[in-house]
């Protein structure tokens, strides 16, 4: 349930609620994805994954299964064609578990281990599963915990900077009036898109043609023309709708299954993931223990501020969740310091998923800023009030616009935070205890260098071509909206082509820049052509085209601290007598610059919300320490948030006008899920008196906790 | 491909017959959980007989003023009814309380009954697991088993019983039937399934070829003040990590009757007999309450990382119990 905002003038079709233009194609089935796009001739792949965590494949015996019924092939390391991983894509380089079917060494349980082709989707996975592997077993190593002698400072090209450091902590920890030194964890988390990761490949007029699911064409066509050693020109990636990505689909394994097949059997070949497959194969949220130091001084402001973050990564690849970055942006102090260290465990990759360090980053640090409020006698909105940074306290840059505390009034007001008491267990309502908490949030807006061309056509329309990526948040909605607006027509007379890497680089759904990054190439060459038309003049049978390239303008902007800022409040209902945890109601005030269309920004904004509920009490991959491999990989075992978990919920924004920003738009990619586990988290902590540093809020926790702090209760002296 | 034949039976007998002739085959009511299994290969079926279609969809008063239900009535069917939910009030809750509403129209209750664990090394073919595959081996007990069994299992298996009515049927005292091509046979749902000791793969008493075609809950006046709850991991569509079927008999403050059954605790919904023997002709207050689970739960032998379900079934049972003698003092 969510209510509107009254408060923002609108003018043009930027601000106004619009319903996604492709909603019709996608609610009646006629928007095709790319595990169902019908081909001739296509055949199907299917993986076949390693049932080992560590060791050597000592034989594929594939002799059997090529006599299956309808198999064409079977690739494995023996057999497939060569490709090249050591080449630096556009965000670093490429995870190894792409270079599938290269060498024969194992490095996790679920690495791809052979691709089995078949007529048939059936035929394929029979044989797959018929498909004999013997390997060389070694001892694995899949425990991440708290001094793990592996841990280690990661470095470039994973991090530019894993620790950073002024002043004198330990001195100005000993100075300080409340102090605060407390671990927290988050467990591995998983994406689990709704639209499994599909691509289908061919060979096309001497070029290769791949219709996939992901978050970025021309992202994807370079790796595969990289892997390939191909020329860039001659790969043509296709994604027209996705269903979900959150981090998980840039290049992964059955891309490139998918192209080696083709590429040996001339016939178009399908490579669709299962769910299962999913869990060790498209990344996922490495578990993250964080410990934070704080130390205020009487009057709540930090003096020392310490934020320590380990996180784990495979054997064959780097990658940190920067789970400390949150607050170098977010709080000062005399004496401040963040760090990462990460472990290698023989666990798949894992990678960027929604709001990455900030996610679990915010759940540990508000967390903290909440205890540290208890000690100081404050309210946390007061006591982060007070802790406002003049300027980046790393960066020691300016802030393009701050606007953390108008999202804590309009947040507070709308909550009826006014007059709350801040002593923890005193509210009842029948077996329910019940709480409020509060959380900030912030995330970076940034932009991506973007092309766009805008075409005005003789019978009055136009097309904006933008090679926007759609993974559900409707951005083809939002450039409508705004090549409406810069050409000043109505939006009906805009049609959006994107999705495609022919229609040259732009900026991936990623990173909270996707609506910032297109918008604004689609402005510059809708402006260009507006100045065009204004001059008069018929427009030819082939249209006026103008192209814009935004590398220029974002290599000129200032440099800045700019972020998306957010306020969580929730309310929580306990009984401790079953562990049980309702979230009664959460509210998201954001500030985010200008929304672009408010219908779909507030399902972004719910959805991200939701998803940090779901965090906070549900969701948490299992891995069996004897075998390696998860133990609830699929979505009965893996809990996300079902619709009665989901109750009051409601998200809005601040106006957050800033007139020196070119674009206006901030982002609200994932801003959403940030401090929300934390808001839950302090609720609980409100409800019960019992503060949970350990996520999921699983009922055993709840009880087990409940239980301790009885037990500590009855053992305290009387009268103390 | 895995193929498999499929035959919809159009009377008990013609889909007997089909069951006996083929030792793989299976009956298939609203697939909910069968296909699901069949999917990832746990299930490997060489016949599904669909019982769907069989006259078995009625829920009718017996002459002693007991319930049958058909075999094939949908879960939402038996929660919607009036006669159950007035009757038999934990019935409806507690199969109100699984799954969600779209499997629910179609889940069965013979289905429900025959229904398999959802212990993640059962429902994983890449892992050991001696239910799935006898000898091999439990990870469970020495890896993930925060939601695994307290009551009754052995070394051999861990894994708990995923129905919820089950558990209210098992403190109604119902009694399954089936038919077999050498007739028809019963077996109370407190018998039903078996003990797990070294053979978890043997989960019920129902003959090879048999197929269930219905259950009788018998008449009880305490069944009407009934109850059932269960504590989750979400707020709904998610298996039970403890439940609560009780029924209560109070008058003048002492317990005249007491029905109890737990779920999510063993291997088969748990009758908990001690308990109640415990509470018969007691007062009915809380202290009561709570050592009448105590006095069921001494035999509980918790794993590392499930001994939170002592404690959660201690309150569970207490909480239930007292709500129910409040209604009665009222």
């Amino acid at each position: 349930m969510t209510t509107t905002t009254e408060n923002t003038t609108v003018t043009g079709a930027v601000g106004s609620a619009r319903t996604r233009v492709e909603g019709r194609d996608k609610v009646t089935g006629a928007a095709r994805y790319a595990g169902e796009i019908p081909f001739a001739e296509l055949a199907h792949g299917w993986l076949v994954l390693s049932t080992v965590a560590r060791g050597r494949i000592r034989s594929v015996e594939d002799a059997p299964v090529r006599e299956m019924p309808g198999v064409l092939a079977v690739l494995h390391h023996e057999n497939a064609p060569r490709v090249d991983t050591a080449y630096m894509g556009m965000l670093g380089p490429p995870n190894p578990v792409v270079g599938i079917f290269q060498r024969d060494r194992v490095p996790f349980m679920g690495w791809p281990v052979a691709l089995v082709v078949a007529e048939t989707s059936e035929e394929a996975r029979a044989a797959a599963e018929a498909l004999v592997v013997r390997y060389d077993e070694e001892p694995h190593d899949v425990g991440f915990f708290a001094g793990h002698a592996g841990a280690y400072t990661p470095g470039e090209p994973a991090m530019e900077q894993a620790d950073t450091e002024k002043g004198d902590l330990e001195a100005r920890l000993r100075e300080a009036a409340h102090v605060v030194d407390e671990e927290y964890s988050t467990p591995e988390e998983h994406h689990n898109s709704m639209e499994p990761h599909a691509a289908t490949a061919r060979w096309e007029d001497g070029r290769l043609d791949v219709l996939d699911s992901n978050q970025g064409t021309s992202w994807v066509a370079s790796e595969l023309a990289s892997l390939f050693s191909l020329d860039p020109s001659s790969v043509r990636v296709r994604s027209e709708h996705v269903g979900g990505g959150f981090g998980s689909k840039g290049l992964s394994p059955h891309q490139v299954a998918a192209v080696m097949a083709t590429t040996l059997l001339h016939r178009p070949v399908r490579v669709v993931l299962t769910r299962r497959q999913m869990f060790s194969l498209v990344g996922f949220r490495s578990p993250t223990l964080q410990r934070v130091t704080l130390g205020a001084d009487t009057g709540g402001r930090l003096r020392a501020f310490d934020h320590q973050s380990l996180s784990l990564t495979s054997t064959v690849h780097e990658f940190v969740e920067p789970s400390a970055n949150v607050g170098r942006t977010m709080y000062d102090a005399d004496a401040h310091r963040t760090g990462h260290r990460l472990v290698r465990l023989d666990v798949p990759t894992p990678t960027w998923m929604r709001a990455p360090g900030e996610t679990p980053g915010s759940f540990a640090l508000e967390s903290a800023i909440d205890e540290l409020a208890e000690k100081c006698g404050l309210d946390p909105i007061e006591l982060r009030a007070r802790n406002q940074p003049e300027a980046g306290p790393v960066s020691g840059l300016p802030f393009s616009r701050r606007n953390q505390l108008a999202c804590f009034e309009e947040g507070a007001r709308r909550f009826g935070w006014a007059g709350r008491d801040p002593r923890p267990g005193l509210r009842r309502e029948g077996r329910w205890l019940l709480g409020t908490g509060m959380a900030a949030a912030s995330f970076p807006a940034g932009a991506g260098a973007s092309t766009a061309a805008v075409t005005a056509h003789p019978d009055g329309g136009f097309t904006v071509g933008i090679n926007a990526a759609d993974i559900g948040t409707g951005a083809r909605t939002a450039m409508v909206s705004v090549a409406a607006d810069a050409l000043r027509v109505t939006p009906d007379r805009i049609r959006v082509r994107l999705g495609d890497s022919d229609l040259g680089p732009a900026w991936i759904a990623g990173g909270s820049m996707g609506t910032r990054s297109w918008a604004w190439a689609v402005r510059l060459a809708a402006d260009e052509l507006r100045e065009l038309l204004a001059l008069g003049g018929s427009v030819p049978p082939e249209g006026i085209t103008t192209r814009s390239d935004t590398s220029e303008a974002i290599g000129a902007l200032a440099q800045k601290e700019r972020h998306a800022y957010g306020a969580q409040f929730a309310e929580a209902a306990v009984d401790v007598t079953t562990g049980e945890v309702r979230v009664r109601r959460l509210l998201g005030i954001f500030a985010a610059g200008t929304i672009v269309n408010p219908l779909t920004a507030r399902s972004q904004l719910v959805g991200g919300m939701t998803w940090g509920l779901s965090m906070a009490l549900h969701e948490e991959a299992v891995r069996d320490a004897a075998s390696g491999g998860y133990v609830n990989a699929d979505l009965a075992g893996y809990h996300v948030a079902a619709h009665a978990d989901v109750q009051h919920i409601e998200a809005d924004w601040v106006d957050d006008h800033d007139p020196e920003d070119p674009v206006g738009i901030k982002g609200i990619g994932e801003i959403g899920i940030v401090g929300v586990a934390a808001a839950i988290a302090n609720a609980v902590w409100h409800a019960t008196g019992v503060r949970h540093r350990r996520l999921p809020i699983r009922p055993d926790r709840v009880l087990a906790a409940a239980e301790e702090a009885r037990q500590r209760a009855a053992e305290e002296p009387r009268g103390a | 491909m895995r193929e498999f034949g499929y035959e919809r039976a159009l009377d008990v007998s013609g889909a007997v017959a089909l069951l006996a002739e083929d030792p793989g085959a299976r009956p298939l009511g609203g697939g909910t959980n069968l296909v699901d299994l069949m999917k990832t290969g746990v299930e490997r079926p060489t016949l599904l007989v669909d019982v769907q279609e069989l006259p078995l969809g009625d829920i009718a008063f017996t002459p002693d003023g007991g319930l049958r239900v058909g075999a094939t009535v949908t879960n939402s069917d038996l929660a919607a009814h009036a006669e159950v939910r007035r009757h038999y009030p934990a019935l409806a809750q507690a199969v109100l309380a699984g799954a969600s509403g779209q499997l629910r129209n179609m889940a069965t209750v013979g289905g429900n009954l025959l229904q398999r664990t959802r212990c993640g090394y059962f429902g994983d073919i890449s892992k050991p697991c001696n239910k799935r595959t006898p000898g091999s081996g439990c990870p469970a007990r020495a890896g993930e088993h925060h939601n695994h069994a307290i009551l009754g299992a052995s070394e051999h298996c861990v894994a708990t019983h995923p129905s919820d009515m089950a558990v209210a049927l098992a403190a109604f005292d119902a009694v399954i039937s089936y038919e077999t091509s050498d007739g028809p046979g019963e077996s109370a749902v407190a018998d039903f399934y078996l003990p797990v000791g070294e053979t978890p793969h043997l989960e019920t008493a129902l003959p090879p070829g048999a197929l269930i075609t219905g259950v009788t809950v018998p008449p009880a006046a305490v069944a009407a003040r009934s109850r059932y709850r269960k504590v989750r991991e979400r707020a709904s569509f998610a298996f039970a990590i403890g439940s609560v079927a009780a029924a209560l008999d109070v008058q003048d403050g002492v317990v005249r009757e007491a029905r109890l059954a737990l779920g999510a605790v063993a291997s088969r919904p748990w009758r908990a007999r001690t308990a109640e023997r415990a509470l018969t002709g007691g007062p009915a207050d809380a202290e009561a309450f709570a050592a009448a689970a105590d006095a069921e739960l001494a035999a509980a032998e918790p794993l590392a990382d499930n001994g939170y379900k002592v404690t959660l079934m201690r309150n569970l049972v207490t909480a239930v119990l007292t709500e129910l003698a409040e209604e009665a003092a009222r």
